[in-house]
């Protein structure tokens, strides 16, 4: 591990390698938001189903690889991870909340509603998982002082 | 080396020495509250106003929702993104530190809400004047309109608010590192093209919405 900058004190680590978390978690977001679109430009009709279940899909599969590269990630400041982790979760479950009361509320039902449902899952896990990890790896622990 | 520590440790000022070598005081760093809990009433009665609209289908609660949360989040954006960061850009490392302690928090509430506020009903009120069936003439304007907002979310959720939260957590350091605070805000520069096109796009859409 190296520090370019050691006098800044706090142990931060400003070159330590880490797993593409974040970037995993922007895909998985992006892949969310297409399929999002994607039934909202059929609205108020029923969209077909195949294309947003497949991006759903592929958003939790980059989701469940993100969860694996973060259990094995070492020097991570968890503590801080989980306490950003565990507000943000709140924040983004009442989001998808609000978001899901709306589209119940316009009558959506059945498959579609299902698939939506799925959807705001993994956004709500996906963007406190993000944010939680953005703010962990720059509070990380130096492990070693050379 | 250069030391890019932004600010000192001291909770309550302390005294340097100038090039003269008179005792000058160096006023105490803000206090950072990550999230302003003072605010967090509001953000609720702003969010109750916007369920109960949904809710109700209330017309002028819809409406107001969606042209003060949309006025407010373009023009926020459009102010911050090519006004106020380009000065913030020239400011003093010191400077810059002292004003993002106090502007950041507050848009850790702010624009959340008033992307909430704008998206929700706006889609409510497309559902209600028909404009997002497939024959209305204004449907590829709204299609298009998604798409700018898509491309918004994923820069603000993805990549702006995570740095947002990271700077913050490490201005409370006793010595926050300002290499790692340059990093993360160099974001926010690198983004404010792209969102500055995508508000403009959105002035443009809406605008074309509402005259046909």
């Amino acid at each position: 591990m190296s520090l370019s900058n050691p006098a800044a004190g706090q142990g931060v680590t400003t070159q330590q390698r880490f797993a593409p978390v974040a970037e995993l978690g922007t895909a998985a977001l992006v892949l969310i938001v297409v399929g999002g679109i994607f039934m909202a430009s059929y609205a108020p009709r029923h969209a077909p189903l195949a294309v947003p279940i497949g991006l759903a899909a592929a958003s939790a599969v980059l989701l469940a690889a993100n969860v694996v590269m973060l259990i094995r990630t070492r020097g991570l400041a968890w503590d801080k991870f989980f306490l950003v982790g565990r507000w943000t979760l709140l924040s983004y479950v009442i989001a998808a909340g609000l978001i899901e009361f709306a589209f119940v509320k316009d009558h959506t039902r059945g498959g579609p509603l299902v698939v939506l449902s799925a959807m705001l899952v993994l956004f709500a896990v996906n963007v406190p998982l993000i944010i939680s990890f953005t703010v962990a790896r720059y509070q990380s622990v130096r492990r070693d002082a050379s | 080396m250069t030391d890019t520590r932004v600010g000192s440790s001291s909770a309550g000022g302390l005294l340097t020495h100038g090039e003269n070598g008179v005792s000058t005081a160096v006023p105490p760093r803000p206090v950072i509250q990550i999230v302003p809990l003072k605010g967090l009433p509001i953000v609720a009665v702003v969010l109750g106003l916007l369920i109960a609209s949904i809710g109700f289908n209330w017309e002028w609660g819809l409406d107001f929702n969606h042209v003060a949360g949309g006025a407010l989040w373009t023009g926020i954006d459009l102010f911050v993104g090519l006004v106020v960061g380009p000065i913030l850009g020239r400011l003093s490392i010191s400077a810059r530190a002292e004003f993002s302690a106090r502007f950041m928090p507050k848009m850790v509430l702010l624009m959340p809400t008033l992307v909430a506020m704008t998206l929700a009903s706006g889609f409510q009120i497309a559902l209600n004047l028909g404009n997002l069936k497939a024959s209305s003439p204004n449907h590829a304007w709204l299609m298009v309109s998604f798409v700018v907002v898509g491309v918004m979310a994923v820069i603000a959720l993805g990549v702006l608010e995570p740095a947002n939260i990271a700077v913050l957590f490490e201005m409370r350091k006793p010595q926050p590192n300002g290499e790692v605070i340059g990093k993360l805000m160099k974001r926010f520069i690198y983004t404010a093209g792209i969102t500055g096109l995508m508000q403009v796009a959105t002035l443009i859409i809406m605008t074309r919405v509402a005259s046909q």
